[in-house]
C-alpha cells in the first residue's frame, strides 16, 4: 500500500514536471552491475545503501537495479530511475559512465553520482571512488611478513590503472617487509567467474607462492587456499569474506585479514547533504581516513608483532600522515618516479600503466 | 489414452488463441511467483504489462524504448527464420553480431575523427560484410565437407567473445580512455552515430532496417520463388532438388543473408544504443533473437510481434525491480515461464487433442 | 619466465580436478544428444544443480547427500525440457535457450538465503597404496571421490552405448527416430530418460562447482562452463572416451595458461582461450570430411509418430 502511494506522488511529481516538488522521503536509486549475491563488488554497494536507509530511516527510501549490463540497457534503466522520482541516482560501475553523463543531461534537477569513473560533464554528475590502494599497502606488509617461501601472489582482472595501482602498492609494502620478496601476477580477464579464479590460485600456489591477494570478486580463492591446510594465506576482497576467517576445527582460516569496501560513509553524506541542501558536486576519492577502505579483523594465524606493525600502518595511513606511495620508488626500468619523501600525485595513479622496480614480468598490452 | 493428432493445416483459431493463452498463464504463475516473493501479485503483472505501454509516468520513454530493445531482436530473428524455414540451424546469431559490430566499428575508428557523410553508410556495409563473412564459414564447410552447421555456428559464437575480448582491450580500445577496456564512444562522434532520426520515438536506423527486412522477407517468402525454394527445401528437400533447387545455394543465401543481418544489428547497436565496444557488450541478443524467431513461428509478422513482447518483459522486468523491489531474477525467471508457456501452448496449433481408446492387442 | 617452477605433477593433479564439472556435464550431454536431442540448456541445469546441492549440503552437513540432490533438482528441471520438446513437440532450441533462462532465474532465488555461507567439505580420498606412490599418487590417486566417480560414469556410458541392449536401442533412437519407432521402440520414452539422465550429470557437475571446485554459492557460480560442456560433447565427436580426452583439454588450457602467466610467460590469453573451440571446428571439419557420420542422424529433429 505505502509504495502505491509512493507510486502515486512520484507520478504527481512528474506531471508537475520536476521531481523535486516529492518532498519527503529523498528518493536514493542505485544501479547494480552485478547480482547483490556476488558477495563482493556489488554486495557492499547494496550494504552501502542498507545502511543509507537504516541512518535515515523514514526519511529516505531506496530503490535500485542488480545485473544492469553496461551497454545499451543501462541508459534506458537510468531514465526510468530518474522518470520514477529518484533524487539521486548512484551508478556503480565504470561502464556507466557516458550513461550516466547521457542521462545527467535530460535530468538536471537529479542528481547523478558516478562510481569510479572521470567524466562529469554536467554540474549535476559526481564522481566517487575509494583508495583501495591504502588498503593493498596493509596487506602487502602483512602479505611480506607471512611468506615462508618468498613469493606472493596477485590475482589480477584485468590490466586497468586501479589494479596496476593495487599490485603496486602491494608490492612495495610487501618488499618494505621482506626484501627478499617476489611477486607473481595473473590475469584472469574477468572480475567474477569462481571457476577461473580459483584455478588462478592453485597455478600461483602449485609453484610456491604462498600468499595470495585476489582482485576479483569471489571467494573461491580463498576456499583455494585453504586447502594448502595453514600453509598458506589469503584476504578477503572486497567484503570482508569472514566465513573463511576461522576454520571449522577453531584454528585460523585462510582469510587472515581482508580489504572492505565500505561505501556507506559516503553515502550518507552525500544522501545527506542533498536533505539539508549543502549538496555540491565533488570529485570524491576517499579512502582509510574517512572510513571508506577499511581492513577487517586480522585473525591469529598473523603473529602479534606484525598485527602491531600492520595496526600502525593503518593508523599512519588513517591519520594522513604516511601516504602509501612514498619516495623514494622508481619505476620498473630503474628509472626514478618519486624522489626522497615525495608522494605520488592523484592524477599519476589514476592513470597508472607501469609497475614498480622489482616486479617481474610485463603488463600485457 | 490422450493422443496428439496433427492437423493437416496449423489452426487459425489457435494462431491467435495459444499465445493469449500463454500470456495468461504466465500471468497467473508468475502472479503467484511473486506474491510468493512478497510482492503484490496484480501489481507486478500490471507493472510488466501495462506501465511499460499506458503508464503516464514511464509510457512517454518506454514506448519508444521498446523499439529499440526489440530493433536488433527482430532484426537478428528475421535473418534466422530464413534459415530455419529451409532447415537451416544457424544458432551462431550472437558470434555473427559481434563480428558484425567488430568490423563496423572498426572501419568506422579507423577513420576517426573524419566527419564525412560517407563514414556511417561505409560502417553499415562493414557491419553486414563482417556478419556475413562470419557466417561463410559455417556455410562453406557445410556445402564443401557436409560439416553440421548447428554446432560450427555455436562454436564460432566463443570465438568472436574471445576476439571481442582481445579488441576491446587492445586494438580498438580507446587511447583516451585511461587504460579502461572499450573503444571510443560513437555517440561523441557525429558522423558515426547512429543517432534518432526523430527525437523521442526510438526510430534509429537498426530499427528502421528491422521494418524493411519485415515486410521485405514477408514479400520475399510469399511472392518470391526464392521464397519458395526456401520454403520448399525445409519442407520437402528432395522434391526441392528435383525442382532444380541446389541445397548449396540455399546454404549460401540463408547462412549469409542471417549473418548480414545480424551484423546489422550489432553495428546498429554498437554505434547506437550502447555506443561503444565493451568486452561484454553484446549481452546475448544473438541467443534471445532464435527465441523470437521461434516464438513468432518464423513468420515474419508473428517476429515482430515477439520481438516486441520480448522487450516488453524486459523493460517491464525493470520496472517491476524498480517499483517494487523484486529480485532481477524472479524477472529471469518470470521470462523463462512465458517460453516455456509459449513454446508448450503452441502444440494446439499444429495438433489436436484426440481422446482414444487403448488399442486392443 | 622460469618454466620450471611449473611442475608437471601438481598441474595434472589440478586440470583433473579443475576438469571434473564439464566432464560430468558432457557426459551427460552426450547422451541425450546420442538420443537424438540437443538441449542448449545445460548451463542452467548445472547451476540448479549447484545450488540445490549446495543447499542440502549445508542443511544436512552431508555433500554426499549434496550431490545426490543437486543431481535430482536438475533432473526434476530437465524435465520440463523433456515434457515441452518431446511431448508438447515444441522446438529444441528455443526451449534450451529458455531452460537456461529458467535455470538461472530459480537457482539464484532459491540460492538467496546460502549466500556467504561455507560448505561442509568433501574428504580427498587418499586411495591407499596407489596414493603414496611416487609421481602417480599425487598426480592421480589423491582427489576427492567425485573426481573419480566423473571418469567411472565415462567408461560406463561408454560400456552402455557399445555393449547393452539399451545403448543400441538409444543409438537408433538418435539415428533414425522413425526406423526406430516402426521397429517398436518407445521413441519418446527413451529420450525422456536420457534427458533425465543428462540433468542430472549437469545436475552433479553443478555441485561439483559449489562444494568441491569453489565451494560457496553465489549467483552466477558456472559462469558459463555449461556452454563449455556444450563444445565439449561436440569435439569428442559423440564419443565417451573422447568427451574425457575433452573436457580435459578445455579444463587444461586454462589451468595451463595461468600457470603459464604465474611462471612469468607473456601468454596471448584471449588466442589460447579461443583455440580449443577452434580445435573442435577443425575436428568436425575433419570427422565429416572423411565422409563419417558426425552428429547423431536425428539430432535436434521433433518426433511425433504419426501413425
Amino acid at each position: 500500500m505505502k509504495r502505491r502511494t509512493l507510486l502515486a506522488s512520484a507520478a504527481f511529481a512528474a506531471s508537475l514536471g520536476t521531481a523535486a516538488f516529492a518532498q519527503d522521503p529523498t528518493k536514493a536509486c542505485f544501479v547494480y552491475v552485478g547480482p547483490i549475491g556476488d558477495g563482493g563488488w556489488t554486495y557492499q554497494h547494496h550494504q552501502g545503501a542498507l545502511a543509507l536507509k537504516e541512518e535515515y530511516g523514514d526519511k529516505v527510501e531506496i530503490a535500485w537495479q542488480e545485473s544492469v549490463p553496461e551497454g545499451s540497457d543501462a541508459e534506458r534503466v537510468l531514465t526510468q530511475m530518474a522518470l520514477s522520482g529518484c533524487n539521486i541516482i548512484f551508478t556503480t560501475s565504470f561502464g556507466y559512465m557516458d550513461a550516466t553523463n547521457a542521462v545527467a543531461a535530460k535530468f538536471p534537477d537529479i542528481k547523478f553520482e558516478h562510481s569510479t569513473g572521470y567524466k562529469r560533464e554536467h554540474p549535476n554528475v559526481s564522481t566517487y571512488n575509494a583508495r583501495f590502494y591504502e588498503g593493498r599497502a596493509v596487506v602487502g606488509h602483512i602479505a611480506g611478513k607471512m611468506t615462508k617461501t618468498n613469493k606472493i601472489g596477485y590475482i589480477g582482472s584485468f590490466p586497468i590503472p586501479e589494479v596496476i595501482m593495487g599490485i603496486n602498492s602491494y608490492f612495495h609494502h610487501a618488499k618494505m617487509a621482506n626484501p627478499d620478496v617476489e611477486l607473481v601476477v595473473t590475469w584472469a580477464y574477468t572480475w567474477f567467474d569462481p571457476a577461473k579464479e580459483a584455478d588462478a590460485a592453485r597455478a600461483m600456489l602449485d609453484q610456491g607462492v604462498d600468499v595470495i591477494t585476489a582482485h576479483t570478486d569471489s571467494t573461491a580463492p580463498l576456499a583455494e587456499i585453504g586447502k594448502e591446510d595453514g600453509n598458506a594465506w589469503g584476504f578477503g576482497q572486497a567484503s570482508d569474506m569472514a566465513a573463511f576467517m576461522t576454520n571449522d576445527d577453531g584454528t585460523p582460516g585462510p582469510r587472515v585479514a581482508s580489504i572492505i569496501d565500505e561505501w556507506s560513509p559516503y553515502y550518507i553524506k552525500r544522501v545527506g547533504a542533498l536533505m539539508d541542501g549543502t549538496y555540491e558536486q565533488i570529485d570524491s576519492w576517499a579512502g582509510m581516513p574517512e572510513g571508506e577502505v577499511v581492513i577487517g579483523e586480522m585473525n591469529d594465524a598473523i603473529p602479534d608483532d606484525v598485527k602491531a606493525e600492520a595496526q600502525e600502518l593503518i593508523d599512519a595511513i588513517s591519520s594522513g600522515e604516511y601516504h602509501p606511495f612514498t619516495g623514494p620508488i622508481n619505476r620498473q626500468d630503474g628509472t626514478p618516479w618519486l624522489a626522497e619523501g615525495e608522494t605520488a600525485e592523484d592524477g599519476t595513479l589514476l592513470g597508472m600503466d607501469f609497475y614498480i622496480e622489482g616486479i617481474k614480468g610485463e603488463i600485457p598490452q | 489414452m490422450i493422443k496428439l493428432e496433427k492437423r493437416p493445416q496449423p489452426s487459425r483459431l489457435w494462431t491467435v488463441l495459444a499465445p493469449l493463452l500463454a500470456v495468461l498463464l504466465t500471468m497467473v504463475v508468475g502472479g503467484a511467483l511473486f506474491w510468493f516473493l512478497g510482492a503484490n501479485p496484480f501489481e507486478a503483472i500490471r507493472t510488466i504489462f501495462w506501465d511499460p505501454l499506458f503508464d503516464p509516468q514511464f509510457a512517454p520513454f518506454s514506448r519508444p524504448q521498446l523499439l529499440v530493445k526489440a530493433g536488433p531482436l527482430i532484426l537478428i530473428a528475421i535473418g534466422l527464420s530464413i534459415g530455419f524455414r529451409a532447415g537451416i540451424w544457424n544458432i551462431g546469431a550472437e558470434g555473427q553480431y559481434i563480428m558484425g559490430a567488430i568490423c563496423g566499428a572498426g572501419a568506422g575508428l579507423a577513420l576517426y575523427p573524419s566527419d564525412s557523410v560517407l563514414v556511417f553508410p561505409l560502417m553499415i556495409l562493414c557491419g553486414a560484410l563482417g556478419g556475413w563473412a562470419w557466417a561463410m564459414i559455417p556455410a562453406i564447410l557445410k556445402t564443401r565437407f557436409g560439416t553440421n552447421e548447428i554446432l560450427v555456428s555455436l562454436m564460432l559464437v566463443y570465438v568472436a567473445e574471445n576476439i571481442l575480448a582481445s579488441m576491446s582491450s587492445g586494438l580498438l580500445r580507446n587511447p583516451e580512455g585511461m587504460g579502461f577496456p572499450g573503444s571510443r564512444n560513437f555517440k561523441q562522434w557525429e558522423a558515426a552515430h547512429n543517432a534518432e532520426l526523430i527525437p523521442n520515438t526510438g526510430m534509429h536506423w537498426g530499427v528502421v532496417f528491422a521494418f524493411i527486412c519485415v515486410i521485405g522477407v514477408y514479400v520475399m517468402l510469399t511472392r518470391h520463388i526464392q521464397g519458395f525454394n526456401i520454403r520448399l527445401t525445409g519442407d520437402a528437400p528432395k522434391a526441392a532438388r528435383f525442382a532444380g533447387v541446389s541445397p548449396a545455394r540455399v546454404v549460401f543465401l540463408c547462412l549469409g543473408l542471417a549473418g548480414a543481418l545480424a551484423g546489422l544489428a550489432g553495428l546498429f547497436e554498437v554505434s547506437g544504443p550502447a555506443g561503444q565496444i565493451t568486452i561484454d557488450f553484446n549481452s546475448g541478443y544473438g541467443f534471445t533473437a532464435i527465441i523470437v524467431a521461434f516464438l513468432g513461428r518464423l513468420n515474419p509478422i508473428g517476429i515482430l510481434l515477439a520481438g516486441l513482447l520480448m522487450a516488453l518483459t524486459y523493460i517491464g522486468g525493470e520496472l517491476a525491480q524498480l517499483m517494487l523491489g523484486v529480485p532481477g531474477a524472479s524477472i529471469q525467471l518470470f521470462q523463462g515461464m512465458l517460453l516455456f508457456f509459449l513454446l508448450g501452448v503452441d502444440v494446439f496449433t499444429n495438433f489436436r487433442i484426440r481422446l482414444t481408446k487403448p488399442e486392443l492387442a | 619466465m622460469d618454466l620450471s617452477s611449473i611442475n608437471p605433477i601438481l598441474l595434472v593433479a589440478s586440470i583433473m580436478v579443475s576438469a571434473t564439472p564439464i566432464l560430468l556435464a558432457a557426459i551427460g550431454e552426450m547422451v541425450v544428444e546420442k538420443a537424438g536431442v540437443l538441449n542448449l540448456g545445460v548451463e542452467g541445469m548445472m547451476i540448479t544443480g549447484a545450488v540445490v546441492a549446495f543447499a542440502v549440503a549445508v542443511n544436512t552437513g552431508s555433500p554426499i547427500l549434496g550431490f545426490a540432490f543437486g543431481a535430482f533438482g536438475a533432473a526434476a528441471l530437465s524435465l520440463t525440457f523433456g515434457v515441452l520438446t518431446q511431448i508438447l513437440l515444441s522446438n529444441q532450441v528455443a526451449t534450451g535457450l529458455g531452460l537456461t533462462l529458467v535455470g538461472l532465474g530459480l537457482s539464484s532465488l532459491i540460492g538467496k538465503p546460502y549466500e556467504g555461507v561455507k560448505a561442509p567439505s568433501l574428504p580427498r580420498l587418499d586411495i591407499p597404496v596407489l596414493s603414496d606412490l611416487p609421481v602417480l599418487g599425487r598426480m592421480i590417486f589423491s582427489h576427492d571421490i567425485m573426481v573419480y566417480l566423473s571418469l567411472l560414469l565415462v567408461v560406463a556410458v561408454w560400456a552402455f552405448l557399445k555393449y547393452t541392449r539399451g545403448g543400441l536401442i538409444l543409438r537408433a533412437v538418435g539415428e533414425s527416430h522413425d526406423s526406430a519407432h516402426a521397429l517398436g521402440y518407445k521413441v519418446v520414452r527413451v529420450r525422456l530418460l536420457a534427458i533425465l539422465f543428462g540433468g542430472a550429470c549437469a545436475g552433479m557437475g553443478g555441485a561439483y562447482l559449489s562444494l568441491v571446485r569453489v565451494p560457496q554459492w553465489t549467483e552466477g557460480v558456472t559462469a558459463g562452463a555449461g556452454w563449455i560442456a556444450l563444445a565439449i560433447v561436440v569435439f569428442a565427436s559423440w564419443r565417451a572416451g573422447r568427451v574425457a580426452v575433452g573436457a580435459y583439454l578445455f579444463g587444461g588450457i586454462t589451468v595451463l595458461q595461468l600457470n603459464l602467466q604465474a611462471a612469468g610467460a607473456a601468454v596471448p590469453v584471449a588466442l589460447l582461450s579461443a583455440s580449443p573451440y577452434v580445435i573442435t571446428i577443425l575436428v568436425l571439419v575433419f570427422i565429416s570430411a572423411r565422409g563419417m557420420h558426425g552428429a547423431p542422424a536425428s539430432l535436434g529433429r521433433p518426433f511425433h509418430a504419426s501413425s
